[in-house]
């Protein structure tokens, strides 16, 4: 009896091994961890349960039959972050390059079907050569079925990819189709067609870094949500994103006990617009000022600076933040910031995560790249993502609201629940200047009257009361009580009941 | 006594005077220019007057100005501060004029200790000792040779006009004068345009030492102790104490009585500081008398217990001192540090900006000690690059000097600042410094003991593991917390273990904690063991912690898997992970700082105006290679070296960070 005992601890020994000795001290030489190194680090210590240790590949063209190794090149199973569920896959680099075969695809599909059916989210970490060309089509097919759950899970379930070695090719649309994608520095890349493939078809020559890394996916292609120094402070930022994160749609986001009174006054916000209308300010300080602990966890923290978007706890419930930045073209709606607010907002409507907005927008971005690019079609994204979210919105104006950005950013017309105005706000249809020149035409000529004209059209419109008259701004509240305000607004949303009629999916303009 | 006085200054300053006029029942008038408008001065007066533009030479030393705020407020008296018009006679004059008392002393006295050959004149014939020295015009380098073989070598020649240390040059032979003397006189002339000349013996081990005087207008005139103020960075006070730590009852008592002869000799009426450069004998030699009050009174005040703003207000108004030589006493001892919005680890370089945390610790009275910061600033204030960078003068007080540095040490380790660089590790690493402990320094302390700069801390092993085990008591309750989220398994919780391993300036310290309600017991695996106590709750940013029984207060700021904790001058990133974890870290690459020698950084956020240079073109060292305009101030950024540009990021127009590059070199 023993001794059969014994024969399920060696076997468990020899598919831990994975590649063995020298293939894992060579991922450790490249400064990156085993799959299994990094399931330890995701999950809650002992927490791993695993599935299909054993399961090897079937494949017996090119003498594959000779080399079976248990795992296939991934392992796979779920475990907790925090004491909640969570399904993980993880891609063994060391047996056979972590490449993709029907089998190890077969075995990222139960997974996720488990995570589905059980409603926790699905956590991929990418390590893999791309597909097991051995296998030809059977391996294109395992792609392909992991897409399709991808795509069903999501909205569902979250889905979280963290490429921490190289994903090229097909493997790319896996994390493609998952709600967030992290990057570890220099040891991961992702890129459609390698730097080889460029050259010769576009004679390009480009490193695969420059191509596909870190750096490129966070900062110019928008491709990956946030880049983290290595694995382990990567997988440390996973489990700290998880925890904001609700395990399924059916769920509301997670609560947590928090140490910061929810009717803290800020006495310092009252002097955080600066005086001159033109000077920036950074609105990450509202952000961290507002959210318990000033805990902020950005989401594309490099791309589309004009605008942030990313999570923070108000009474250690999870709400998503979206605020113009005007540290940054003043904190304009363009093209990029559109698309990046409006994937954001999306996201936290298909989870139920509460969304505030702060607003300091002075319109779109105007010039030729913007039209050409197509910003009627990217900004209406946003528009559209606030407009059918169902979730609690509320919304602050902190400062400038101008023209059709003041519609779009989750105003009183698009469902807003709460609308606040600081009294520094100025909602109009555009800056005073502007909107003189345009009324008052005719005396442009005279310096004199178009700036009489500019100061009685501030007097009117640059300041919250024109829209508060009309309801637009539920109440102008003082900047020092912004966080109380805001915390009390989502308090009295939490049982908050919206439905959308009946469609089979919208038609956002993609 | 006057009903009402306007304090023709700002800052804290202005803010000083305003309490003591308070606590008298007069009420105050600020006078503010564009950049004040919020500031706390302007908030603390009873009425404020605006006059005019940021720029200090376009209000608060506008004399215009000022009197027609006086006229439109109504007030009996001005206070004039320190700085701005606070020496200037024709300010004196003017209010004279107008019927309006200064509280200062007589235009007279202003005038007289105004030149420094002037001053040294009348000190001499007060028998205040002076350093040897000729105090006639130098007509050429010759007669400057001769004059410095009768002193005797070592000499500083020195721009009669002069101060800030323009103008100065230290000869040690025959060379060095003739050298010497032509280009003080040079640059005498394009500074001041006033090229005359003297010389004097130079002291060795200098230290700069001043009497506080107070003198009232029936002729009577007491001297208050001493301050040392030889703590200096390029001539600008940093650290003061009083008493010195360096004089003895003696020296004082002949310090002080020619002080007080010297402000009889011109008839001064107020307080006022005679400074006195003491060299490592206990020889002292008058340097110039400052007719204001000091920035540095404060230490003064809390040794003897006068509250010096309050007798220039009761000499001003005509009254007697009420208080005779032997009432004063010197009680305990007092130190200030200055807190500047200087960037210690860019040079000192200035620091403006939003501060979006301010929270200095709080003033305290009591028997065994005394905290008080003198400040003019307030958390979401602004730091103006038009005025003088001090953010506050935090002052300690206690029965012994050592007690009045540790309990300085706590307040400097308390007082959040963020927003803007400051000199805070600095004045930490100048309170844990060995000479500054045992009181022996002189006024080239900071720059012989940082000569490259300052660069941060390296802390005692003994801190490194009080801090390593707050660190680690600290995490355990953060991952505790983390653990009570809601939508858990049931009875598959994480557990958190006892077991962890705190990695902080390359060490790292293996640690098992034993928790219980009231602290925690960390033990390493050396053995040693620490008790920990304190109640950080997560999210909190400063923690005030005792370990061992000893206070130990931290920053603390958040990086990943970790904390940032600043204490004691130090920066630290803090890891605490498992065991396992450690060991997983351990195969981590250490990724170097990014070279940035060949990049031209952006060292302040702001607005490139202009780029000077082309792609491909060689720079010499010195040469201008663009202009960053921040806060309306345009700053040009030149070549470190010589260096060929090979790319430019910026143009005209961008808006840029800090450390942004601008452009890259070959």
């Amino acid at each position: 009896m023993k001794d059969i005992l014994q024969e399920l601890d060696n076997r468990r020994a020899i598919a831990r091994q994975g590649g063995g000795e020298k293939r894992i001290e060579a991922q450790h030489a490249k400064g990156k961890l085993t799959a299994r190194e990094r399931i330890e680090l995701l999950l809650d210590e002992d927490s791993f349960e695993e599935f299909d240790m054993f399961k090897a590949h079937r494949c017996t063209d090119f003498g594959m039959e000779a080399q079976r190794p248990y795992g296939d090149g991934v392992v796979t199973g779920w475990g907790t972050i925090n004491g909640r569920q969570v399904y993980v896959f993880s891609q063994d680099f060391t047996v056979f390059g972590g490449s993709l075969s029907e089998t190890h695809a077969e075995k990222i599909c139960k997974i996720m079907d488990m995570a589905m059916q059980n409603g926790a989210p699905v956590i991929g970490l990418n390590d893999s050569g791309g597909a097991r060309i051995q296998e030809g089509v059977a391996s294109l097919a395992g792609y392909a079925e992991v897409f399709q759950r991808n795509i069903m899970a999501s909205g569902v379930v979250p889905q979280i990819s963290v490429i921490m070695g190289p994903c090229a090719g097909g493997a790319v649309y896996s994390p493609a189709m998952t709600d967030f994608i992290f990057m570890v520095k220099d040891s991961s890349y992702m890129f459609v067609t390698g730097p080889d493939v460029v050259k010769t078809v576009t004679n390009e020559v480009v490193t695969a870094e420059d191509l596909g890394g870190a750096s490129t996916h966070t900062r110019k292609s928008s491709v990956a949500d946030a880049a983290f120094e290595n694995d382990v402070e990567a997988l440390a930022e996973v489990r700290r994103l998880v925890d904001f994160l609700p395990l399924n749609n059916r769920d509301k986001a997670p609560v947590r006990p928090f140490f910061d009174a929810p009717d803290r006054i800020e006495q310092s916000l009252d002097t955080l617009i600066p005086e001159n209308p033109n000077t920036p300010y950074d609105m990450k300080e509202l952000i961290q000022k507002v959210g318990d602990e000033g805990d902020f966890y950005e989401i594309q923290e490099e791309f589309a600076k004009n605008i942030i978007t990313g999570f923070i706890r108000l009474e250690g419930r999870t709400v998503g933040v979206v605020a113009n930045q005007p540290l940054v073209l003043a904190g304009c709606l363009d093209i990029d910031s559109s698309r990046k607010a409006a994937r954001f907002v999306r996201f936290c409507d298909a989870f139920e995560i509460p969304i505030l907005t702060f607003v300091d927008v002075p319109g779109f971005l105007p010039g030729t790249g913007q039209e050409f690019g197509g910003v009627i079609k990217h900004g209406a994204k946003l528009l559209f993502a606030y407009g059918e979210a169902t979730v609690p919105k509320v919304t602050v104006i902190t400062r400038k609201a101008y023209g059709g950005a003041y519609d779009v950013m989750a105003s009183k017309h698009l469902r807003g629940d709460f609308n606040y105005a600081w009294p520094t706000a100025e909602i109009a249809v555009m800056g005073a200047k502007g909107a003189t020149e345009i009324i008052h035409r005719a005396d442009l000529g005279n310096a004199e009257k178009i700036a009489q004209h500019t100061q009685d059209y501030e007097e009117r419109f640059a300041n919250p009361f024109v829209a508060a008259e009309r309801g637009f701004i539920d109440e102008v509240i003082q900047p020092h009580s912004t966080r109380r305000r805001v915390a009390r607004a989502f308090a009295a949303l939490r049982n908050k009941k919206l439905q959308n009629p009946w469609k089979k999916h919208d038609n956002i303009p993609l | 006594m006057f009903n009402k006085i306007l304090i023709a200054n700002r800052g804290e300053i202005a803010c000083r005077v305003i309490k003591t006029a308070r606590k008298m029942g007069i009420a105050t008038v600020a006078i503010y220019s564009d950049a004040d408008r919020q500031a706390l001065h302007v908030q603390m007066a009873d009425e404020a007057v605006h006059i005019g533009p940021a720029p200090a030479n376009q209000s608060y030393i506008v004399i215009d100005k000022v009197m027609q705020a006086i006229k439109a407020s109504g007030a009996e008296a001005v206070h004039p501060g320190y700085g701005f018009l606070s020496e200037n006679p024709k300010f004196a004059e003017a209010l004279d004029a107008a019927g309006v008392a200064f509280i200062g002393p007589p235009k007279g006295a202003i005038e007289a200790m105004g030149d420094k050959i002037t001053s040294k004149k009348i000190a001499q014939e007060a028998e205040v000792s002076t350093v040897p020295g000729y105090m006639g015009l130098i007509e050429d380098a010759e007669e400057a040779v001769k004059i410095s073989n009768e002193i005797r070598y070592p000499v500083m020649i020195k721009a009669s006009a002069g101060g800030g240390g323009k103008g100065m040059r230290i000869a040690w032979n025959d060379d060095e004068a003739r050298e010497g003397f032509q280009s003080s006189k040079n640059e005498a002339a394009s500074s001041f345009g006033d090229d005359r000349i003297f010389i004097e013996k130079f002291v060795t081990q200098p230290r700069h030492i001043e009497i506080q005087v107070l003198c009232d207008t029936h002729g009577n005139g007491i001297y208050l102790g001493e301050r040392e103020c030889s703590i200096q960075r390029r001539n600008q006070k940093v650290v003061e104490e009083a008493p010195s730590p360096f004089l003895d009852e003696a020296t004082r008592r002949a310090m002080g009585e020619q002080a007080v002869a010297l402000a009889k000799a011109v008839g001064y009426a107020s307080a006022g500081t005679v400074e006195f450069i003491v060299d490592g004998d206990k020889n002292f030699y008058f340097l110039e008398m400052n007719t204001r009050l000091q920035v540095e009174h404060p230490v003064t005040e809390l040794i003897t217990g006068v509250d010096l703003v309050e007798q220039m207000i009761r000499v001003a108004s005509g009254e007697p001192l009420s208080i005779a030589q032997e009432d004063v006493k010197l009680n305990g001892w007092a130190i200030e540090n200055r807190l500047y919005a200087e960037d210690p680890y860019r040079g000192f370089l200035p620091s403006i900006g939003r501060l979006s945390r301010y929270r200095p610790p709080a003033e305290v009275v009591k028997a065994d000690h005394v905290v008080r910061n003198d400040t003019g600033v307030y958390e979401g204030g602004e730091i103006s690059m038009y005025y003088d960078p001090m953010i506050a003068k935090l002052c300690t007080w206690a029965p012994t000097r050592d007690e009045a540095i540790e309990h300085m040490r706590i307040a400097l380790d308390s007082f959040e600042i963020e927003g803007i660089g400051h000199n805070l590790p600095f004045l930490s690493a100048v309170m844990d410094h060995p000479k500054f402990i045992s009181g022996d320094m002189t006024t080239a302390f900071i720059a012989e003991e940082w000569p490259e700069g300052f660069e941060g801390v390296t802390l005692p092993e003994i801190t490194l593991r009080r801090i390593a085990a707050s660190a680690a008591a600290m995490h355990r309750v953060a991952e505790i917390r983390r653990t009570r989220i809601s939508g858990r398994m049931d009875n598959h919780e994480r557990r958190v273990g006892s077991d962890w391993v705190v990695t902080l300036q390359g060490e790292s310290f293996p640690a098992s904690i034993d928790a219980d309600p009231e602290g925690a017991t960390v033990r390493f695996s050396d053995g040693t063991e620490h008790r920990v106590t304190g109640n950080w709750t997560p999210g909190d940013q400063l923690a005030r912690m005792s370990v061992d029984g000893e206070p130990l207060v931290l920053k603390v700021g958040k990086i990943s898997g970790g904390f940032r904790l600043r204490s004691r001058g130090a920066d630290l990133k803090v890891h605490v992970r498992t065991p396992r974890q450690a060991e997983l870290a351990a195969l981590m690459p250490e990724k170097l700082a990014a070279d940035t020698s060949k990049l031209l950084l952006c060292p302040m956020p702001g607005l490139i105006v202009k780029v000077d240079v082309e792609v491909g073109q060689e720079v010499q060292e010195g040469q201008a290679l663009c202009t960053v305009e921040a806060m309306k101030m345009e700053n040009i950024l030149r070549a470190e070296r010589k260096a060929v540009v090979s790319k430019i990021n910026a143009g005209p127009g961008d808006s840029l960070a800090v450390d942004d590059v601008i452009m890259e070199f070959e």
